[in-house]
C-alpha cells in the first residue's frame, strides 16, 4: 500500500511538472475558464455585483468539469505513444497511474478556482464568498468525479479519433443542458427531465445554492453522495479497464461496466423526479440575479 | 533445459490472428551470460522477450526470470529486472534527470541519477527535454533508465536498431561493460556482427522457432558452411593443383590471390604448404575467414537475415 502512494506521489509531481510546460494545458485550465468568467460576469452579468454568484457558480462548474476533457486525452495520448508500455515494465500499477493522474489535475486546477474567486472579488466586487466549506468540498469532489468520468473514457475508446468524438457528445451535453451555460429554469420540460440524470446539473446547482444561499454540507448530502459514489464507481471500473498497451483493445462488454458510473445518477435523478427540489432550488437561484424582465418571462 | 538457470524459456507459444508468432520456442540462460536472439524482424524474437518482461502471456508453454513467473509474481518480479523495449517513449517534456529521478523512485534500491547520466554520457543533456535528444542520446537513456534498479536480468529489445555505427559501438562498448559486472543479459539483433561481438550464446530465431543454439563458435563449428582461404604466392600456379587439394571444394584465382573453399581448414593449410614446397615456391600472404552467423543463417533457412 506505502508503494502505492510513493508511487502515486512521484507521477503526481511528474505529471503536474510536464502539465505546466504545455501550452494547451495552460490555455484550456487557466485562459478558457477565466475567459468564461469575464464573458459570464461582464457580458452576460453586466458587471452587477449581485449576479456575479450566479453566474461565478457556473464557471466554477465548468471548470470543474473541464477535468473531465483533459484527462481522457492525456491517458490515451500516452498510451497511443507507447508511454504507458514503458511504464509497465517498473513497478508502477494501474492504480498509481489513475490515482496521480486524479491527484495532479486537483491540484492544478485549485488555483484556476482561486482566480476566479478572487477576480471575481477584486474585478465584478462580488460581495460574500458563500460557503466556503461547502464550495471546496463540491469543487474537490467534483473534480475527482468528472476526471473519473475522463478515466472512464479513456477505458472504453481505443483511439485519440474516438476519445474526442465521445468527449464532444458527453461536453455538449454537459454544457448545454446541466444549467452551466443555459439556467436550468430556462430548459423545456423535456430538457429538464433528462437533466435531472446528469452528474454536471448537481454539481452547478450544488455550487449555486452555497454560493447564494450558503447552504451547507448536510444540505448538499445527497449531491456530494451521489458525486462521490459516481467518482468511485467510475474509478474502480476504469483501474478494470486500464489498458497500458496501444494495441490491446476494450472488450464491448467494458463499455456496459462503464455504464455502472453513472448508478448514483440514475438513483438520484429518479429520486429528484418523484420528490426533488432540484427545479425550486434552480429558480430560487436564478431569482438572486433580480432581473425583472428576466423572472417576468420565465414565470409566465 | 538447464536446471538453475536465471531465465528459462519452455515450450513457447504465441498467435495472433492468424500469425503463429512463436512456434515452441525453448532455451535457458545462465548468471551472468550475454545471450542473443538473433533473427530477422518477425522472427518471434520481440514477442520472446515481452513475454519475458511481463508485457505478454504466452498462449501455452512457461517462463521464468530468476525464478519468478513474469505474470504472477508482481513487483518482485519487477525489482530483478530492467528493460530498454524496442520503441522507448517519454513525454517530450520530460527532462533527462527528471525521467531517470521518477523511474528511479519506484524502486527501494537504485542508482543515482548523477552516477548514471555521467556513465552515459548524458551529463550535458541532463536538463535536455526528451524531445531534444538524438537517437542515440534517446537509447543511451532507454539503457540508463533499464538499469536505474541495478536490475539482476536486462532485456535488450534491438538496442541499436536505426542507430548510426558509431552510436551502436558506443552501444557495444556499455553492453561490454554491463557483461564485466556479470549482469544476466537477454539482447535481440537483427545485426550479425552485434550477436557475434557482443554474445556468448546465440539462438538463431526464425519464423517463431530456435533453429540453432549454442556459443557464436560452436555455431560455425556444427556449421557445413566453408572456410575461405585468400593465398597470395611468389609464382603464379598454371596447373589447377590447389583445386585437388584435401579440404578444398573450390578454387578460384582473384587478382594476384587464389581463393580457396574448404571444409577443412588444418589439412587443407598442410597440404597446401606441401604443396608449395614441392613446385619451389613461397607463401606471401594467407588469410583465413570463417563462415559468420550470416553464412549458418543462410545455410539453414535458404535466406539472408536481412531478407
Amino acid at each position: 500500500m506505502s508503494h502505492v502512494l510513493s508511487h502515486t506521489w512521484a507521477l503526481t509531481v511528474s505529471r503536474m511538472r510536464l502539465a505546466m510546460r504545455n501550452r494547451a494545458f495552460l490555455f484550456f485550465s487557466l485562459v478558457m475558464p477565466l475567459a468564461f468568467l469575464f464573458i459570464y460576469a461582464g457580458i452576460f452579468g453586466r458587471g452587477r455585483a449581485q449576479a456575479v454568484p450566479y453566474l461565478l457558480a457556473e464557471v466554477l462548474a465548468l471548470t470543474v468539469m473541464g477535468s473531465f476533457w483533459g484527462l481522457s486525452v492525456q491517458l490515451v495520448t500516452f498510451r497511443e505513444q507507447g508511454i504507458l508500455r514503458r511504464f509497465r515494465v517498473t513497478p508502477v500499477g494501474a492504480s498509481a497511474m489513475l490515482a496521480s493522474s486524479l491527484v495532479s489535475n486537483y491540484f492544478l486546477t485549485l488555483p484556476t478556482i482561486a482566480i476566479e474567486f478572487f477576480l471575481s472579488r477584486s474585478v465584478f466586487h462580488m460581495a460574500g464568498l458563500g460557503n466556503v466549506l461547502s464550495i471546496f468540498v463540491l469543487v474537490t469532489i467534483g473534480t475527482v468525479t468528472f476526471a473519473s468520468l475522463g478515466l472512464i473514457v479513456a477505458s472504453v475508446t481505443n483511439t485519440m479519433q474516438e476519445t474526442q468524438v465521445i468527449n464532444q457528445i458527453i461536453w455538449f451535453v454537459f454544457l448545454f443542458i446541466s444549467g452551466a451555460t443555459v439556467p436550468f429554469p430556462f430548459l423545456p420540460g423535456a430538457v429538464q427531465a433528462v437533466a435531472v440524470f446528469l452528474p454536471a446539473t448537481y454539481l452547478v446547482s450544488g455550487l449555486q445554492r452555497a454560493m447564494i444561499d450558503h447552504t451547507t454540507l448536510p444540505n448538499l448530502g445527497m449531491y456530494l453522495a451521489s458525486l462521490g459514489g459516481c467518482a468511485l464507481i467510475a474509478f474502480v471500473v476504469s483501474a478494470q479497464l486500464f489498458r497500458w498497451e496501444p494495441e490491446s483493445k476494450a472488450p464491448r462488454q467494458a463499455k456496459l461496466w462503464a455504464a455502472a458510473a453513472v448508478v448514483p445518477f440514475l438513483l438520484l435523478g429518479i429520486w429528484e423526479t418523484v420528490n426533488g427540489d432540484l427545479r425550486s432550488h434552480a429558480m430560487k437561484n436564478l431569482q438572486s440575479i433580480r432581473e425583472p424582465y428576466t423572472l417576468e418571462r420565465i414565470e409566465h | 533445459m538447464l536446471s538453475g538457470a536465471t531465465i528459462e524459456v519452455n515450450n513457447l507459444t504465441k498467435r495472433y490472428g492468424n500469425v503463429e508468432a512463436l512456434r515452441g520456442v525453448s532455451f535457458a540462460v545462465n548468471e551472468g551470460e550475454v545471450f542473443g536472439l538473433l533473427g530477422p524482424n518477425g522472427a518471434g524474437k520481440t514477442s520472446t522477450v515481452e513475454i519475458l518482461e511481463g508485457l505478454r502471456t504466452p498462449d501455452s508453454g512457461s517462463v521464468s526470470v530468476c525464478g519468478l513467473d513474469p505474470q504472477a509474481s508482481g513487483e518482485e518480479f519487477k525489482y530483478v529486472i530492467g528493460a530498454a523495449l524496442q520503441a522507448t517513449a517519454l513525454p517530450d517534456k520530460m527532462r533527462v534527470h527528471e525521467a531517470l529521478d521518477l523511474f528511479g523512485s519506484f524502486y527501494p534500491q537504485r542508482r543515482g541519477t548523477q552516477e548514471l547520466l555521467g556513465r552515459f554520457g548524458l551529463e550535458e543533456k541532463r536538463n535536455a527535454y526528451y524531445s531534444q535528444l538524438s537517437g542515440g542520446q534517446k537509447q543511451r537513456l532507454a539503457l540508463a533508465m533499464a538499469l536505474v534498479n541495478n536490475p539482476r536480468v536486462v532485456f535488450l529489445d534491438e538496442p541499436t536498431a536505426g542507430l548510426d555505427p558509431q552510436v551502436r559501438r558506443e552501444i557495444y562498448d556499455i553492453i561490454e561493460e554491463l557483461k564485466k559486472e556479470k549482469k544476466t543479459i537477454l539482447l535481440t539483433t537483427h545485426y550479425i556482427e552485434e550477436a557475434e561481438k557482443l554474445c556468448d550464446r546465440v539462438a538463431i530465431v526464425d519464423h517463431g522457432k530456435v533453429i540453432a543454439l549454442g556459443t557464436p563458435r560452436e555455431l560455425k563449428q556444427r556449421s557445413g558452411a566453408v572456410t575461405r582461404i585468400s593465398v597470395r604466392m611468389a609464382k603464379p600456379e598454371t596447373n589447377g593443383a590447389l583445386e585437388n587439394l584435401e579440404g578444398v571444394t573450390e578454387c578460384r584465382a582473384e587478382a594476384d590471390d587464389y581463393l580457396l573453399y574448404s571444409t577443412r581448414v588444418p589439412r587443407t593449410i598442410v597440404a597446401l604448404v606441401k604443396h608449395l614446397e614441392e613446385q619451389n615456391n613461397e607463401l606471401v600472404s594467407l588469410e583465413i575467414s570463417a563462415p559468420s552467423l550470416e553464412d549458418i543463417f543462410l545455410e539453414l533457412t535458404g535466406r539472408r537475415l536481412r531478407d
